[in-house]
């Protein structure tokens, strides 16, 4: 049941995303609207579908690359629903919902049955470890989508030729700003994400830090938001920058997320496509 | 009943010498309105007068006569000969009528196409001739449909999105670099009158403090009273730069008064907070390299008018959609009106051949006998049957479907070949029949 619950999941991040995508185009208000409604529905599936395989499996579903894929898009579409509530940037939808919808879609063409849990996951800091990381992953993803939408804007800007862009984007500072907060919000995470990972494997393998790749590429991603946010802070680095920087950051998270578990092997690999 | 007509005159039929004195300022509009329905054949009337402007729109009992109606009230009532106006003046009747009241509303014949004013004036004409009860049910209606025209034209296009004028454009930029206004600071560098109005648009949007800076520091101090600003004294401009967030400027230096190090400098010192500079000086005053600086944007005079052509022409290209839009509502209203005229047509059609029937039958009856209740009863339903059947065709033609025919000339038609009155009862708008008689 769980499992074609978490899989309709992707028909209604389809149909949001493709209803966004008809607003930016269209500029028909009924689009962002439906849009949301979509979204709002699929993640409350997706929430319910999580629950109902957290008590099949009897551990937090998060172990393999199809529950982590599917709980990142949960985390993705949980967190635009909750910026657009607060910047009413429904905008930013046209951008994240079609990402969302292109990670639940990945993990639904990955086998969902229930395996048994790998006995180095059986701990109370496997959910700690893995949420942090998926909602601060999350919150990069909207600073991902800003920092395009900004990219976009600023050129549209500079060049002085302000057409179908122009008008749809938000304002450069707006952009900015949620640059700066998913910053202040995601980077928090994702250092605790950290820490608790590495407190559970000296636990677990007996080392707080093994230079796995996986923990290489979390402390290259760390160290590119850690820059951005000295930058910010000190010599006020913003706007273009700041925005290349959080897309840069995201790429890197990615490839930790991703890259790290299809190409190098190493700890961290209980979430590769065959496992 | 009858039929619309407006006659006019605009800025493309009119010199403005002629349109002011044509012109219905505020407080004459009543008494005008008065005069107006007062003539013969005249039911309702609105009067619409702008600065680009006058419309005068009524429900005449015929079209023609309405049209001479009004040209001879304008020139009454403003004491010209209407000989010197009249080549200024433009006259729509009916559907034409329709058309040019929807297209006016929806700022498609405007001066600046899209502007927003015009449908507030027409709104405003309406108000009038409500308050001085010259507006019936039929230009009731007919403007109601108007506002509802502009508003699905205003919504369901483009035509009225962008900026158009040089000083509004640079609002809007502001507003996509800055986002709210509410707490920036404008530097105004010079005095040129678009960078004043460009100031003026940008304090109504709310921005928290304007600075002036002239080369004669009495001038700055001037117009800083003006905008409730600050003055700034000419050769301590690069110290508060740092403090503006939007800088106008159009002074008669002959060189860049703002090099593009200057520029850099200084959005050093503001921690890259953006800055955006609007240079309407020609020659210019800020370097235009100036606009490579990360966080710095830099328009001058050229820049914004490209933008304003742009958006001009996406503003033509919208007014092709919306003329679309208004063809079909006009379409929509005309069958209204038209159906408010053939109701009154056939009870009035029904109606004198009743009186006809009813005269002839009660003949009749007299020459054979009153006393017979058979004969009555004979003759009755013998004239009744070649009545309804005579009847049948022309009424069922009236009721047709009129796609594809100009009803309103069938109307006319069959008012004049049986000598019906072009005015006919007053009937009431949905054509209710009076005194008990059916419509078939």
């Amino acid at each position: 049941m769980h499992i074609s619950l978490l899989k309709v999941t992707t028909l209604f991040y389809l149909v949001g995303a493709l209803l966004y995508l008809y607003f930016i185009i269209t500029l028909h208000e009924r689009g962002a609207r439906l849009g949301r409604m979509f979204l709002l529905i699929g993640v409350i599936l997706h929430a319910a579908g999580f629950v109902a395989r957290y008590f099949a499996a009897g551990y937090t579903p998060i172990t393999n690359l199809f529950e982590s894929l599917s709980f990142f898009a949960m985390a993705i579409v949980g967190v635009f629903l909750l910026t657009e509530l607060r910047y009413n940037l429904r905008i930013l939808g046209s951008f994240i919902a079609p990402l969302a919808f292109v990670f639940s879609i990945f993990a639904a063409f990955l086998p969902g049955e229930v395996a048994r849990l790998a006995p180095a996951l059986n701990s109370y800091w496997l959910p700690v470890h893995v949420i942090l990381l998926f909602i601060g992953d999350a919150v990069f993803a909207i600073a991902f989508g800003a920092g395009i939408m900004y990219l976009l804007q600023e050129k549209e800007v500079k060049r002085k030729r302000l057409g179908a862009i122009f008008k749809r984007l938000p304002s450069l500072e707006v952009l900015d700003e949620i640059n700066y907060k998913s910053l202040t919000i995601g980077f928090p995470l994702l250092t605790l994400g950290i820490i608790t990972g590495s407190i559970w494997a000296e636990y677990a393998w007996g080392s707080y830090w093994s230079w796995d790749p996986k923990e290489t590429w979390s402390l290259i991603t760390w160290l590119l938001y850690a820059a951005l946010l000295h930058g910010r802070l000190t010599v006020g680095w913003r706007g273009r920058k700041a925005a290349i920087l959080a897309i840069l950051g995201f790429c890197a998270v990615l490839f930790t997320f991703l890259g790290v578990n299809l190409l190098l092997p190493g700890l961290h690999t209980y979430s590769s496509l065959s496992g | 009943m009858g039929s619309i007509v407006i006659v006019g005159l605009n800025h493309r039929s009119a010199p403005v010498e002629i349109r002011e004195r044509l012109a219905f300022p505020a407080d004459t509009i009543g008494h005008a309105l008065r005069g107006l329905v007062e003539r013969e054949g005249i039911a309702e009337g609105v009067i619409l007068s702008t600065c680009n402007r006058v419309e005068v729109c009524v429900l005449a009992d015929e079209s023609y006569k309405g049209t001479k109606a009004v040209k001879e009230f304008l020139s009454s009532h403003h004491g010209i000969p209407l000989p010197e106006v009249n080549e200024y003046l433009y006259h729509h009747e009916g559907e034409q009528a329709v058309k040019h009241l929807f297209r006016v509303s929806s700022s498609l014949d405007s001066m600046v196409l899209g502007e927003p004013q015009i449908l507030g004036q027409v709104k405003d004409a309406y108000g009038y001739a409500a308050e001085f009860r010259t507006i019936g049910p039929i230009l009731e209606k007919f403007f109601t449909k108007a506002f509802s025209v502009a508003k699905r034209v205003r919504t369901e296009t483009k035509v009225a999105s962008s900026a158009v004028s040089v000083s509004y454009a640079a609002v809007e930029l502001a507003r996509k670099i800055f986002g709210s206004l509410k707490d920036k600071t404008v530097m105004l560098i010079g005095a040129g009158e678009m960078c004043e109005l460009a100031a003026r648009h940008l304090l109504s949007a709310g921005v928290k403090g304007i600075m002036v800076t002239n080369r004669t520091f009495e001038r700055a101090v001037k117009l800083a009273e003006e905008f409730d600003g600050m003055p700034v004294r000419f050769d301590e401009l690069l110290s508060h730069l740092k403090m503006a967030d939007i800088i106008l400027s159009s002074t008669g230096a002959p060189h860049f008064i703002l090099s593009r190090p200057e520029v850099e400098e200084v959005i050093r010192i503001r921690k890259n907070r953006p800055m955006f500079f609007i240079d309407m000086a020609v020659p210019r005053d800020v370097d235009p390299d100036a606009n490579q600086i990360d966080n710095v944007y830099v328009y001058d005079i050229d820049d914004l008018n490209n933008v304003i052509e742009t958006n001009i022409e996406e503003r033509q290209k919208e007014a092709a959609r919306a003329e679309e839009i208004v063809a079909a509502e006009v379409l929509g209203f005309s069958r209204w009106l038209e159906a408010q005229q053939v109701t009154p047509t056939i009870v009035m059609l029904r109606k004198k051949f009743e009186e006809v029937k009813n005269a002839e039958v009660a003949k009749a009856v007299a020459m054979l006998g009153a006393e017979d209740p058979k004969a009555k009863r004979v003759v009755e339903a013998l004239a009744s049957a070649i009545l309804n059947k005579v009847l049948h065709p022309p009424i069922a033609a009236l009721k047709k479907d009129p796609e594809g025919r100009n009803l309103m000339e069938l109307v006319a038609t069959v008012r004049e070949i049986f000598d019906l009155p072009t005015s006919g009862p007053q009937s009431p708008p949905a054509g209710q029949p009076k005194e008990g008689e059916r419509v078939e």
